[in-house]
């Protein structure tokens, strides 16, 4: 079935209000306006305001309240704008989310999804369009994923829900709009994914750089480069095996990662790379992120501030030396 | 020890970027050797070194763009102790061919690296297990085209060339207060001594018009040393011999003007086949550095294109640039007060006014005119 990013999420969230009554969707405009994104557009006729809850602009109180209720036993899933906002509830989501489990001796658990809209390209500026998902991939006791094709945006909300744990879903801003054939989109939360095999160089990314980095796999194919294209999917717990089984066969790694590179998950990847995989290295691994300044406004500073397919190339030709 | 640096390869040259050592370390190295190979905004150059000595220290590399000037290599001279690997410099080998060159058992300072700042790749190795040279490109590509090297795409060469161009022409037009003058010569002795010379030779040994012109050229400036030199600083500065940098146009477009070296003291045969040499060098990218940047003079022939004169823009600081238009054969008054139809050609003299006047450019076009008319002495 053909559908949209934007629309393989909306189904996901059907299914989990149509299939379980405990789950219910919370966060600022996601009932009469239809959500930011226009996600759940005519669920509150369809679901009633009991459970497509509108809330007021405290990131800090709503993601609060969507824990509580998770501990209390029903299947919350919050929607915050963007990540950039949920800097307002990380004390929840870090204090509380991630750690009652632990502190509970594992009498509480916390199965709350957040869903988040990051990263850059439609000119929202700074405050709107940083990628901050290494924020929260460096928690123990949460797990993050980041749907980066039509189907895994069809898939992993349902998979999220039958997490015992608080799962947080990135989805970037500029994926919404891309349409892809989806057929079985059952996927699991635990394994990174092979987009494009090839023998020369694996370009290892996730979320919104996929896209680049596939068209930077064609681009290379070219010039006689294979490129294989790794995506992470899972950016917490990493799925350190198929990077490391990618590697083996490829002896060559450009991480594209969108965050700035200074303690990046590119930097992740590349450390667990250094540690477990040095000597299948033909050449220095390399990043591709994001400049590190704050994501401008002005459409040609914003896209010269993001990594770019041009620069995947390049970066991906150095390690080649070619 | 003593330093290499990075040659000016041109006056408008300030900074060359490395493609890649011919030289490693601990390797002994004789004057005139091609060390490197570097990349201007013109074309990859084959850079020479002037001394002999064994490498110590390689400190640019590959990739890298330095300032002319530039210390890029250490060198021992040959009383000082040469170590066979000198202490410091570490082969570089990446983790992945250190570990099979281990399994292999194969020894590692036996193989030069072709990766990233030199290092030693599994590419490396299994040339080196098959005994072949090693290519230019890693594994990565070893079984497909790959299109031209890390210098940059034909179409940025080709820019930077235009930048080039643009910014030494803009220099001599807005520095150089030109003159310019134009002689039409009878061509008709030195065609038909030519024509008697190659009847005898080979055809792969012809000699053409161009290198008769060539030679004339060197010689008339010999007679007229005003404009064969630099002006530098406010003065002019005479060379003692004529090296003429020659006006090649490549194919991909732009041009450059490497130099044919002592023109009046060889023979013809050698300036023509060192004219051909240097042609077709220059058009394959691979000059070396002594070639491209002491020219005192330039010579630029469009004769070919069938343009009857031409006025050419002077390479600062050089102070003058021949023009030679195509051979033509012309209404001609012989010396015998005949019309009659003759092998002609146009030669061009722009100059510098600052350094000479028109009175010496005449006096230097008719030397011209004056070689040309006796070329069995030339």
């Amino acid at each position: 079935m053909r559908m949209t990013y934007r629309e393989a999420i909306r189904a996901g969230l059907h299914q989990g209000l149509t299939t379980d009554p405990r789950v219910f969707l919370m966060g600022e405009d996601v009932g009469r306006y239809g959500g930011a994104y226009a996600m759940s557009l005519g669920f509150l006729d369809e679901f009633g305001p009991e459970r497509i809850r509108d809330t007021p602009l405290s990131e800090l109180g709503f993601v609060g309240a969507g824990i509580g209720a998770a501990m209390g036993g029903v299947r919350p899933v919050v929607e915050v704008m963007t990540v950039n906002f949920s800097l307002l509830a990380i004390d929840q989501i870090v204090n509380t989310a991630a750690l009652y489990r632990h502190m509970s001796g594992g009498q509480f658990n916390v199965p709350v999804i957040i869903r988040m809209a990051t990263g850059a390209g439609r000119q929202l500026g700074a405050q709107h369009s940083h990628s901050l998902e290494n924020w929260y991939a460096h928690v123990p006791g949460l797990k993050v994923v980041a749907p980066a094709t039509v189907a895994d945006a069809r898939g992993m909300l349902p998979a999220a829900l039958a997490e015992p744990d608080p799962v947080i879903i990135f989805e970037h801003v500029m994926l919404y709009n891309d349409e892809d054939e989806v057929g079985d989109w059952q996927c699991d939360l635990t394994h990174a994914a092979i987009r494009r095999p090839g023998t020369d160089v694996s370009i290892i990314t996730y979320g919104g750089c996929l896209p680049k980095a596939l068209a930077a796999a064609e681009t290379l194919a070219v010039a006689g480069i294979d490129a294989e294209v790794v995506d992470l999917r899972v950016l917490r717990p990493l799925d350190r095996q198929t990077i490391a089984d990618s590697v083996r066969r490829t002896h060559r790694v450009v991480v594209v990662d969108e965050g700035w590179k200074t303690g990046s998950l590119a930097g992740e990847v590349i450390a667990g790379l250094a540690e477990e995989s040095f000597y299948d290295l033909d050449a220095a691994p390399r990043r591709v992120c994001a400049a590190e300044v704050p994501i401008p406004y002005a459409k040609h500073l914003e896209d010269a501030a993001l990594p770019s397919t041009a620069a995947i190339v390049e970066t991906v030709r150095q390690v080649c030396g070619a | 020890m003593r330093e290499f640096t990075l040659p000016s390869l041109g006056a408008e040259m300030d900074s060359g970027k490395l493609i890649e050592w011919l030289i490693k370390p601990g390797e002994a190295v004789q004057k005139g050797q091609v060390v490197a190979i570097v990349e201007t905004t013109k074309a990859e150059i084959d850079v020479e070194i002037w001394f002999d000595g064994v490498v110590g220290e390689l400190l640019t590399v590959p990739g890298e763009t330095v300032p002319v000037g530039a210390v890029m290599a250490k060198i021992l001279t040959p009383d000082e102790a040469p170590p066979a690997r000198t202490e410091g410099v570490r082969q570089r080998v990446s983790p992945a061919a250190r570990r099979r060159a281990a399994e292999l058992g194969l020894d590692l300072g036996a193989i030069v690296g072709t990766g990233e700042q030199g290092a030693v790749t599994l590419a490396d190795l299994d040339a080196a297990a098959a005994g072949r040279p090693v290519p230019q490109a890693t594994a990565a590509a070893a079984s497909a085209p790959r299109p031209a090297p890390a210098a940059g795409t034909p179409d940025d060469r080709y820019a930077s060339m235009r930048q080039a161009i643009a910014a030494a022409m803009s220099r001599s037009k807005r520095e150089i207060p030109h003159y310019y003058l134009a002689q039409t010569i009878s061509m008709a002795r030195a065609v038909d001594w030519l024509t008697a010379q190659n009847a005898a030779r080979p055809i792969t040994e012809r000699v053409l018009m161009a290198a008769v012109q060539l030679k004339a050229v060197a010689r008339g400036l010999a007679e007229v040393p005003e404009l064969n030199g630099f002006f530098i600083d406010g003065a002019f500065r005479p060379a003692p011999v004529a090296q003429i940098g020659l006006a090649i146009s490549l194919r991909q477009g732009g041009l450059i003007a490497p130099t044919l070296h002592d023109v009046a003291a060889k023979p013809l045969v050698t300036v023509m086949a060192e004219l051909s040499d240097l042609v077709s060098r220059a058009r394959a990218g691979s000059l070396r550095s002594s070639e491209i940047a002491d020219a005192t003079i330039t010579v630029t022939n469009l004769g070919d294109q069938g343009v009857d004169s031409l006025f050419g823009v002077i390479i600062a600081p050089q102070v003058a640039i021949v023009g030679f238009g195509r051979l033509a054969v012309r209404p001609w008054v012989t010396e015998a007060g005949n019309v009659a139809a003759v092998p002609t050609v146009t030669a061009s003299l722009s100059a510098d006014h600052r350094v000479s006047d028109g009175h010496t450019g005449a006096r230097f076009l008719n030397a011209l005119d004056d070689w040309l008319q006796r070329p069995e002495d030339l």
